[in-house]
């Protein structure tokens, strides 16, 4: 904090950060200077003039913009002088000579900055009597963004926030003079991933995004504070609707999380909610095979017939649970008990063999937070791209690259940090292991890396799988060497919404609710005497175990909840028959998924902006999302379709809201504890409540650094990873973003090419274990040599599984 | 007594060549100021020079110097060559007739602020003169006075030309230093200024041709001779653009201190056609004008600026009495206008309302309240309308077209009133 200095701002003195934008220290002592360009998430530029006060260093009052004047001791500031007022209002006259008054049917209009401001500082009237400015009215610059050149007051914020924040400066001021504008560059359209950011910024109505566009007015809609359901970061967001519609999220700035910014999954990814495809009733699987439609109780007495057939035949054990990722808090309780406390398995799983050691996830010390990553001084990101799979967190930590952290990245291909950084390191997918011994020692290429993580702390390392072919203990082994370095800590990636929640709500066999060991007799019988119920001892079965036993007939029935594993599991096709093999699937999900359209019984359910409820990020701070609309037709909140579900079998959980299951779990769950609904309630100043690792209750399981160098694969090694717009339901039907996806490819390095004879643009069949796709070539030169990269999650991407070695024959 | 153009007058075919420069002393002075002198020997000499900026604001180049943190390096030396200010065109003949001569000047400057990468930016619109300037740093770089080890000195000095691309706001100091970065030209906000922080964000002096092309002498000659040159505050000789209604419009180097009304007889040969000065530009459009009047001023920095305008690039333009003020204001602020940069409100949207006003009123469709208008317009570029101009803006190109508008307002302001057609009542 800088030493404070004493400024007059309007005759009353203040006491404020020496340095500190005038324009931000009058703000947080309560004068509002009114601003156009000027964003206090970016660097001030002083273009539209607008902030203009009368400061007085000594030499007399002088016209100065606030927001590039640092506060000196000693400033006497006016911002509301004769002088002051007649340049404001010259100002706005300026700027509203050439802006189309179209405020009628504009999007802007009723939440507009110039709007605004000309009401509270303008003139009143403009003298300006010739013709205007013209230019083609909205011309599309992206698939999402439209751009309306006349409105533009070019202040800026977009082009510079797509250079400075997003760091893909696809906009750019064109000409100049009054033939300034905003404009993309040819053939190259603006397709960012944080497009929408620039929309939300804009002071007028000069950027407006397809999804909202004519959708409704302000003074219509309905809002409510919330946390992004995309990934697991947790953005904080409004989430505004009108007639029972949602019709758009904002960022809100959580100086911890997103600091305003989402990215343009999480703000266009709402789509889905008011989809036509939504479940609205329960559906059994009928005699002919066919769904039909039924009522809930219908629905909940054949799933208590046949799941309790299968329980007296088979045991409890015969049964098992995926999912919980995507949901809240409540619901991953409320999911966990019902499959401890109610039938008694220990087979569930909240990842889908994609993911990591639970205990690592939710229990590694020393845990980082967000903002840890703003005072590191180097940062390791081992895992995936995070722009492709943690888009907000890729803004972070670009930003803090920016501001001079030492970056590296060590990834099988260049990554969308990788222009920041300054050391990078790449390695054949399965040669992991010798990187990071490579690593360890400071040998080669990894010399200068070592010497930054182990001389220029803090270290921050971001940590997680870069792909599905990789083995999930190179993490750990990562994790194994970073918090050893000098003041470290570290960030383990996963990346479904909620699935920190869901383990620490117990979803893994390995663990029970609130980081509690599963392995430990003292963890399970308190559970037990809070539940009034034994809990299951025997061992149970990870998402893979639960696909094999499916599989070889030791399981025979599942619950899916909001898991799609045929879809997100690396071995598709083995989730597909252990599907086709079980005797009962009960699906709680909100669309007819590939997995869902195999269940025997699919329950209808409400999801997010119609729930209430908690959720946990990546740092484990826990934040509210709210209801703000109703699901569609019989649609129920997942928790409670549980407590059906349980009664049905005749016991209950006792679960009667959202808010008294998170009173239960703040009861219950060890990690949790006290935490009220009350501290949760979004409002200003609120940042969510971060649930502290406490080393004692679940160390972090420790790792032989030598986890096997894998044999030198005689054929190609496959990188499998995501893509943030994929063909999954959330962005399927999010009819905005459908069309983004990019499809599959099959990347390859140049060299390879050349050596194998594989040209780009050439047709492949790639084969692995568990099958083949057919796939355009594309050369990638930042693919380290050895490996072919084929997106995970796009249409023809998924087949191939998650085995190592891959073999590439040419097809055309 | 000439300094700047006297070896192009004494030998205008080839005064450019690197064999003309040296059979004229050529290369003496740096090779002096290298071998014999300290930096800080040399800087003294052009502190005593009171040598001021030719480029438009007149600052005193040795201070400017000396605003330099004194540990951070490197620094840069940038030649401001984008002359663009309409009538002028002084740097143009010392660029195509005397490379050299700016060239040396440049090794002496960078020398006296232990600087060893230098550039020269000229306006894409100077084909030959860039040209020029090309082979005569060929010629430098082959006889080892670029390079390494300039005169055994041990002084290294990399000397770059770089073309604009057709902005005038590019001779903004500020703004060249983007454009030389291959940015968008647009002045940068001020502090921090260049000297402090500038080129790739390193000190950096910014520094006129003529200005520069001043070095070989002062070393030469010594500091208080140049400053004994013409009267206080305005030391040294310097180069005039004389045009508009003159009978022999070009480029004169003269001791300051003569009159407006004795420059434009001894050397412009007078108005054309035996007519009356009706008003004058004393210093490039950007300045304010003066009168007929006003032709008894004589030609210094400070009673230019006591007067209410500047000596700015030292363009002279002469309006005879068949002007049509209105006309010329209103393609002097068409020229602002069309290179506003766009960046900040006020210039960009009240130069084209200005320059859209003053046509309309070519056009026989004023308004009474046109007039009354323009001037508040200009107070909302220019608040106050005084000289040196208070700014809305970021830099002083929006001022700059203000300058037209009030000066045939505040002198012609009938005349402007005669072209308003009177009002026609509404039936």
């Amino acid at each position: 904090m800088p030493d404070p200095v004493k400024v007059t701002i309007d005759g009353a003195e203040h006491e404020v950060p020496g340095g500190s934008l005038l324009i931000q220290a009058a703000q947080d002592t309560g004068t509002y200077i009114p601003r156009f360009c000027w964003h206090p998430r970016m660097k001030p530029v002083g273009m539209c003039r607008m902030c203009l006060v009368e400061v007085d260093t000594g030499r007399g009052p002088l016209l100065t913009t606030s927001c590039t004047m640092p506060c000196t001791d000693g400033m006497v500031v006016s911002t509301k002088s004769e002088t002051v007022k007649k340049a404001q209002e010259g100002v706005l006259e300026f700027l509203l000579i050439n802006h189309p008054l179209d405020c009628p049917v504009c999007d802007r209009g009723g939440e507009c900055p110039l709007q605004d401001q000309t009401m509270a500082y303008g003139p009143g009237e403009s003298r300006f009597v010739e013709e205007k400015r013209h230019f083609e009215k909205p011309i599309d610059i992206s698939e999402l963004v439209l751009l309306d050149r006349e409105r533009c007051i070019l202040c800026a914020r977009c082009t510079r926030f797509s250079d400075e924040i997003s760091g893909d400066p696809l906009i750019e001021f064109q000409d100049r003079g009054n033939y300034t504008q905003v404009l993309t560059f040819p053939d190259e359209p603006f397709r960012s991933y944080f497009s929408g950011n620039t929309v939300q910024i804009c002071p007028v109505g000069a950027l407006t995004a397809r999804p909202y566009r004519f959708r409704a007015r302000p003074w219509d809609l309905e809002a409510v504070e919330s946390t992004c359901p995309h990934c697991s970061v947790g953005c904080r967001i409004s989430v505004q609707s009108s007639q029972n519609q949602v019709l758009r999220f904002l960022g809100v700035d959580n100086e911890p999380t997103n600091q305003g910014w989402l990215c343009d999954k999480g703000r266009f990814g709402f789509e889905y909610i008011g989809s036509p495809e939504r479940l609205t009733v329960p559906l059994v699987r009928g005699e002919d095979g066919e769904f039909e439609e039924t009522t809930w109780n219908g629905a909940l007495t054949v799933v208590s017939q046949w799941l309790g057939d299968i329980i007296a035949e088979h045991g409890p054990d015969g049964v098992a649970g995926l999912g919980g990722a995507r949901g809240t808090n409540e619901d991953a309780y409320a999911f966990g008990k019902l499959l401890r406390a109610v039938i008694g398995t220990n087979h569930l799983d909240a990842q889908l063999d994609d993911g990591l050691n639970p205990q690592f996830l939710s229990a590694v010390t020393p845990r980082a937070s967000i903002p840890d990553l703003d005072s590191a001084g180097t940062i390791l990101v081992w895992g995936p791209d995070l722009k492709e799979e943690l888009p907000v967190l890729y803004l972070r930590v670009r930003q803090a690259a920016q501001e001079g952290a030492n970056l590296i990245i060590i990834h099988p291909r260049h990554t969308g940090l990788h222009d920041v950084a300054s050391h990078t390191a790449s390695y054949v997918p399965g040669r992991g292991p010798e990187a990071l011994a490579a690593l360890r020692a400071g040998s080669d290429e990894m010399a200068e890396a070592r010497r930054l993580l182990m001389s220029e702390g803090p270290v921050v390392g971001l940590i997680g799988r870069t792909g599905y072919t990789e083995d999930p203990m190179l993490a750990e082994a990562v994790a194994a060497f970073v918090r050893d370095l000098p003041q470290a800590s570290i960030m383990p990636l996963a990346r479904r919404s909620n699935v920190f929640g869901a383990l620490d709500m117990g979803l893994a066999p390995s663990l029970l609710p609130g980081r509690a060991a599963f392995a430990s007799p003292e963890a399970r019988s308190a559970l037990a005497a809070e539940w009034a119920t034994p809990i299951p001892e025997s061992t149970g079965r990870d998402a893979a175990g639960i696909i094999s036993g499916l599989t070889a007939g030791q399981i025979h029935g599942l619950l899916l909840f909001g898991a799609d594993p045929v879809r997100d599991f690396p071995d598709q096709a083995a989730a597909r028959a252990a599907l086709e093999q079980a005797n009962l699937v009960v699906a709680v999900d909100q669309f007819l998924t590939d997995s869902s359209r195999l269940a025997d019984v699919v329950l209808p359910a409400e999801g997010f902006t119609e729930t209430d409820g908690t959720v946990t990020n990546l740092e484990g701070r826990v934040q509210k999302v709210a209801r703000l609309v109703a699901g569609p037709g019989q649609s129920r909140p997942p928790w409670s379709i549980f407590e059906d579900i349980a009664v049905s079998l005749g016991s209950s959980l006792g679960a009667v809201s959202a808010e008294a299951i998170q009173k239960e779990i703040a009861e219950v769950v060890p990690a949790y504890r006290g935490l009220t609904w009350e501290q949760l309630e979004w409002g200003p100043g609120r940042e969510g409540v971060v649930i502290p690792t406490s080393a004692g209750e679940q160390p972090l399981r420790y790792v032989p650094v030598d986890i096997g160098v894998p044999a030198q694969t005689a054929r190609l090694a496959l990188h499998s990873a995501r893509t943030l717009y994929d063909d999954g339901v959330h962005v399927r039907f999010s009819l905005s973003l459908a069309r983004l996806a990019p499809g599959a490819y099959a990347f390859v390095n140049p060299a390879d090419g050349a050596r194998l004879g594989i040209a780009d643009g050439a047709l492949v069949r790639v084969t692995g274990a568990a099958g083949s796709a057919d796939l355009e070539v594309r050369h990638d030169p930042t693919l380290a040599a050895g490996a072919v990269y084929v997106p995970f999650n796009q249409e023809d991407g998924g087949g191939i599984g998650d085995a190592l070695e891959v073999k590439l024959e040419v097809l055309s | 007594m000439k300094i700047l153009t006297t070896r192009m007058e004494a030998h205008p075919s080839d005064s450019h060549t690197m064999e003309r420069y040296l059979a004229t002393d050529g290369y003496v002075a740096a090779r002096t100021a290298l071998t014999s002198m300290t930096p800080a020997a040399v800087h003294e000499e052009v502190k005593a020079s009171n040598l001021r900026g030719r480029g438009g604001a007149g600052f005193p180049c040795g201070v400017k110097w000396g605003f330099l943190p004194p540990d951070t390096r490197p620094r840069y030396l940038v030649v401001n060559g984008d002359e663009s200010e309409p009538g002028t065109f002084k740097d143009r003949q010392l660029l195509e007739r005397d490379p050299h001569q700016l060239i040396e000047g440049i090794i002496i400057a960078a020398y006296a602020i232990d600087c060893h990468r230098a550039f020269i930016y000229i306006r894409g619109e100077y084909p030959k003169p860039a040209r020029r300037v090309e082979q005569a740093l060929a010629e430098a770089y082959a006889a080892g006075y670029l390079g390494r080890d300039i005169f055994g000195s041990g002084f290294d000095l990399e000397l770059t030309l770089h073309l604009g691309a057709g902005a005038y706001i590019c001779g903004e100091e500020t703004a060249l230093l983007n454009s030389l970065e291959g940015k968008r030209g647009e002045p940068r906000i001020k502090p921090p200024f260049p000297a402090v922080e500038g080129l790739y964000g390193k000190p950096t002096i910014v520094n006129n041709v003529e200005t520069l092309s001043n070095m070989p002498w002062i070393v030469t000659n010594g500091g208080a001779a140049y400053a004994a040159l013409g009267p206080e505050g305005s030391a040294g000789t310097r180069l005039f653009s004389l045009s508009g209604h003159v009978r022999k419009p070009g480029n004169y180097e003269i001791v300051m201190g003569m009159t407006f009304g004795e420059f434009i007889e001894q050397h412009g040969g007078g108005v054309r056609e035996g007519r009356e000065v009706k008003c004058f530009i004393p210093g490039g459009a950007s300045a304010p004008w003066f009168t007929g009047d006003q032709l008894d001023i004589p030609i210094t920095i400070d009673d230019v600026g006591k007067a209410g305008s500047m000596l700015g690039s030292g363009a002279i333009v002469v309006m005879d009495e068949t002007t049509n003020v209105v006309a010329a204001a209103h393609s002097i602020v068409s020229f602002f206008a069309h290179e506003s940069c766009g960046q900040c409100t006020p210039c960009r949207e009240g130069t084209s309302w200005l320059e859209m006003v003053l046509a309309r009123i070519l056009r026989g469709e004023g308004r009474a309240v046109d007039l009354d208008l323009l001037l508040d317009v200009s107070d909302n570029i220019a608040p106050g309308l005084g000289w040196p101009p208070k700014m809305t803006t970021i830099c002083p190109l929006g001022p700059s077209a203000v300058s037209p508008v009030t000066s045939i307002l505040r002198h012609f302001r009938d005349e402007v009133a005669a072209m308003i057609p009177a009002e026609v009542p509404v039936a």
